[in-house]
């Protein structure tokens, strides 16, 4: 059973990644997000980073972010849990 | 579908040709379309002309003019604000006779024309604007130089700025800042059209689904 954080998160890079309905399903914590996805520049990632603080509640700092997290979705995701548990 | 121009204001007070692009037949309901800002733009140029096209369909004028210092526009993006955008965009109104607006993301920021009308993506004005002092401190951590985006926004405000290839006047970051959507408008969620918004994609994309379901309710919405 998914959280609600890793639903909306699922559905927020099927968004910005215009993913085919269900594709995100087959992320897993593996799954490589900047750098192996492409469509991924600074614009694309800047606004993942708005539409996770819109939708999941949370206040995202600059510092925060750097290769690591974005590198897998096991990294967002877990980055994503911990905001929200903090909040 | 045809090329057109509006005589639009600008601050010096002079006055310069701005392209607009134009499905007209004469016809009573005229849809002004404001297009949404900066790189948002880009990514729904297609959606707002396969809208055109299908609004022409169904018997309903529309007009999608350049807003100054964007698009096609010879101005200097540096020199304007959003006050300018809004008198760009009620100035187009009274040309082409509008009967009603659509305003797409923050295209509702320079909406308040005093015409009925829709907003489909509704934005704040510092949350374009974060997102884009965002994507600046993220591409120049990529090069090596460190930016903290609340000192971008001081300095932006004081002095203006360059973010994402847009030159923004001090005026225009100031205005940003502070701007919310035109409230006179009636809201169109992403639920309406289906599918991920298409102003959110990295790459500039297009959705028939999406244009087919906003063109139907824009076209029952102004027979109403």
């Amino acid at each position: 059973m998914r959280s609600q954080t890793d639903q909306l998160l699922r559905r927020i890079l099927t968004d910005v990644l215009g993913l085919k309905p269900g594709q995100a399903d087959t992320f897993d914590a593996d799954t490589g997000l900047f750098g192996h996805l492409p469509e991924l520049d600074s614009m694309a990632v800047a606004g993942l980073l708005t539409e996770m603080e819109d939708r999941l509640d949370i206040v995202i700092d600059d510092d925060e972010v750097d290769g690591e997290l974005l590198e897998s979705f096991g990294n967002l995701l877990a980055f994503a849990e911990d905001k929200r548990n903090a909040a | 579908m045809n090329a057109s121009s509006y005589p639009c204001p600008l601050p010096d007070g002079s006055s310069a040709d701005e392209y607009a692009l134009v499905f007209d037949r004469g016809l009573p309901q005229r849809l002004l379309i404001i297009p949404a800002l900066f790189d948002e733009g880009h990514r729904l140029r297609r959606l707002c002309v396969d809208v055109m096209r299908r609004l022409g369909g169904s018997g309903i004028d529309s007009i999608l003019p350049d807003l100054p210092g964007s698009n096609e526009s010879t101005a200097d993006l540096a020199t304007l604000s959003l006050a300018d955008w809004t008198s760009a965009a009620r100035t187009a109104a009274g040309y082409f006779g509008a009967t009603h607006v659509l305003a797409l993301r923050g295209g509702g920021l320079v909406a308040a024309l005093g015409l009925p009308g829709w907003h489909y993506g509704p934005v704040k004005g510092a949350s374009l604007l974060r997102t884009m002092i965002r994507a600046r401190v993220l591409s120049s951590r990529e090069a090596g130089r460190e930016e903290s985006g609340e000192g971008l926004l001081i300095e932006a405000q004081e002095h203006g700025i360059e973010l994402a290839g847009y030159r923004l006047g001090a005026a225009m970051v100031q205005q940003l800042q502070a701007a919310q959507p035109a409230e006179n408008l009636t809201e169109i969620d992403q639920e309406l059209l289906g599918g991920s918004p298409l102003w959110l994609r990295a790459e500039p994309d297009a959705d028939a689904a999406q244009a087919d379901a906003l063109a139907a309710y824009l076209t029952m919405a102004i027979r109403k």
